[in-house]
């Protein structure tokens, strides 16, 4: 009997710690299928970050390094800069890259660091219980913001695909969102972008994925996604915002 | 090349770290030790290797995380607020079992302090700095010859125990300039790092850099038995000068450039008639405990010199064990003690101790 569907060989046969309902094993997914499909498994390093995903290293079959909270580009760097014909991601949340680690991820896309970034926002801190991401929207009601994100005390939500585009160093960089399969099909295509910039040495590619905490957000796993849909869409805009030639 | 080279100590350290196989160097600007960066800037495109100004020493210290663990020989460098900084990475680092170097020069504190020579970051060098325990081997060189030698070692050391090393100098150190040779190191049997994330080319097993794990039990194993690689560090990498310390009525504790001081007063000690030496820890971790605690047998006390309140003297009381007084004498924020404050010291003890 001819198989129709498995399980990529990048993602390894073990059961993921995720939520029931969280977009975290999607991405895990289409990551590992971009890696399988591109045959770089035995070629390439990611770097895990502190957060929802920091066991990523358990889920991928690729050489794997957890990185300390928002380091994992300053760790890619050293990785790619001792290993210059490897492959090197890292996969982080917005908290990670977007608050504790704003200047590794400003600064790797900078330098035109020939690495690949996954970036989860998901507009919250998940890990820790669902407190105020610098992702978080206005108004959104968190552990930390039991009021709702007020502007006049902790300001406005970060875009960092629009704010790295303008970036020199940045090659690619793109938004896309894990609440259909339309969407999801977009975001494949764009991760293997992002791989395929890094494999042409053209430097820095990021693919930002709006993504679902039901957990913290305490919606159902459907309502979840037509919450990102009418609320994270409309701030965070999906498209591509960089792409070197 | 074995001839004599007139140079400073940060730049001949830095050539030292090139000459013994460092292709990868991570840094950010901070006096006094800017000439480290400033050599490895220029000579390391010409070995094929990597220079790397990072945006802070955070950063530096997780790029030298990431080198360290797919298997690189690399090195960052810093001083005093500047290695503050990179404790959270230097903790890391210690905790996935990843060797590097990391070299202090260090300057007068607390906080932005002074840019000028101290010795004042000896607790945080050799009791952790980061969090959890763990240890960093930490190497103090006196002279610039001795500075170039112990970087070779340094790697060495790293690489046999997979730990990361601290060459601790100061402001001096880095600075003054002396005529050195860089002679062949010797060899160690070093083990091949099997461990490295280096990408499985699906020859292997993945490889994993890591420091997390939720399971106390395992967590406490993983402690364990980094644990008897320090105490193997312990056993074997203790490196200590001793002069004159048999006959010595009073044994000054020194280490860098302090000791060099001490040096000098101790012989200008024994021109007045007083019984002295010394004993100049080369490894401030793992620390000379055996050959204090032999001096004590024979000697009536101790006297400590820091460019410090007092740091390294805790260590030298724990390893004199209350069997002698142990004094200290000490000159922070930048000041270096002189040879005639020393002997000063020398006199009012030994006059006490042998009326």
């Amino acid at each position: 009997m001819k198989k129709v569907f498995e399980r990529p060989h990048a993602l390894s046969d073990v059961t993921l710690h995720y939520c029931p309902g969280c977009t975290h094993g999607i991405v895990h997914r289409l990551v590992a299928e971009v890696i399988d499909e591109l045959g770089i498994e035995g070629n390439t390093v990611g770097i895990a970050s502190v957060g929802c995903s920091v066991f990523s290293y358990n889920y991928f079959e690729c050489d794997m390094q957890e990185a300390a909270h928002g380091r994992a580009p300053a760790v890619a760097t050293g990785v790619k800069r001792a290993l210059r014909d490897k492959i090197v991601f890292t996969y982080q949340g917005d908290g990670d890259l977007a608050a504790i680690g704003t200047a590794e991820t400003v600064h790797a896309a900078t330098r035109g660091e020939n690495i690949t970034v996954i970036f989860i926002n998901n507009t919250t801190y998940g890990m820790t219980g669902g407190q105020m991401a610098p992702t978080t929207l206005v108004g959104q009601v968190t552990q930390t913001t039991p009021y709702g994100r007020k502007t006049e005390t902790q300001g406005y939500p970060i875009n960092m695909s629009e704010m790295l585009a303008t970036l020199e160093g940045t090659a690619y960089i793109e938004r896309v969102a894990a609440d259909s399969v339309q969407h999801i099909r977009a975001a494949k295509k764009a991760i293997k972008k992002a791989f395929e910039t890094q494999i042409a040495g053209k430097g820095f590619s990021m693919v930002e994925v709006l993504s679902t905490c039901p957990t913290n957000w305490g919606l159902s796993p459907a309502e979840s996604m037509q919450w990102l849909r009418d609320n994270m869409i409309p701030q965070y805009p999906l498209g591509v915002f960089k792409e070197k030639e | 090349m074995s001839e004599k080279v007139l140079m400073k100590g940060n730049e001949a350290l830095a050539e030292a770290a090139i000459r013994a196989g460092c292709r990868l160097f991570f840094g950010y600007p901070i006096t006094p030790q800017t000439e480290v960066s400033a050599y490895m800037s220029k000579r390391m495109p010409q070995v094929d290797g990597l220079f790397l100004q990072a945006e802070s020493e955070v950063a530096a210290i997780n790029m030298v995380y990431g080198a360290a663990g797919a298997g690189a020989r690399v090195m960052t460098s810093s001083s005093s607020p500047g290695i503050s900084l990179k404790q959270e990475g230097i903790s890391y680092i210690a905790a996935s079992d990843l060797p590097c170097l990391v070299v202090n020069i260090v300057r007068g504190g607390p906080g932005l302090g002074g840019i000028q020579p101290a010795q004042s970051d000896y607790f945080q060098a050799v009791k952790g700095g980061g969090h959890g325990d763990y240890h960093l081997v930490v190497l103090a060189p006196a002279s610039v010859q001795e500075l170039v030698d112990l970087t070779a070692e340094a790697f060495d050391i790293g690489d046999m125990y997979r730990v990361p090393v601290m060459i601790m100098g100061d402001g001096m150190l880095g600075q003054m300039m002396e005529p050195i040779t860089f002679g062949e190191p010797k060899k160690r049997n070093l083990p091949e790092k099997t461990w490295a994330t280096t990408g499985t080319a699906m020859q292997r097993k993945k490889n994993v850099v890591n420091s997390l794990y939720l399971t106390p039990e395992e967590l406490e194993e993983l402690n364990n038995e980094r644990a008897k690689r320090y105490a193997a560090i312990e056993e074997n990498e203790v490196k200590v000068e001793l002069q004159q310390v048999e006959d010595a009525d009073l044994v000054l504790v020194a280490y860098g450039v302090t000791a060099r001081i001490a040096k000098t007063a101790a012989a200008i000690a024994r021109e007045k008639g007083m019984k002295v030496g010394l004993i100049r820890p080369i490894t401030l971790w793992p620390f000379p405990k055996k050959e204090i605690a032999n001096a004590a047998k024979s000697a009536k006390c101790f006297l400590t010199v820091e460019m410090s309140q007092g740091q390294m003297v805790e260590d030298v009381r724990l390893a004199v064990n209350g069997a002698k007084p142990v004094h200290f004498y000490g000159r922070n924020g930048g000041i270096v003690p002189t040879p005639d404050e020393i002997v000063k010291e020398m006199e009012k003890l030994l006059g006490g101790a042998n009326e």
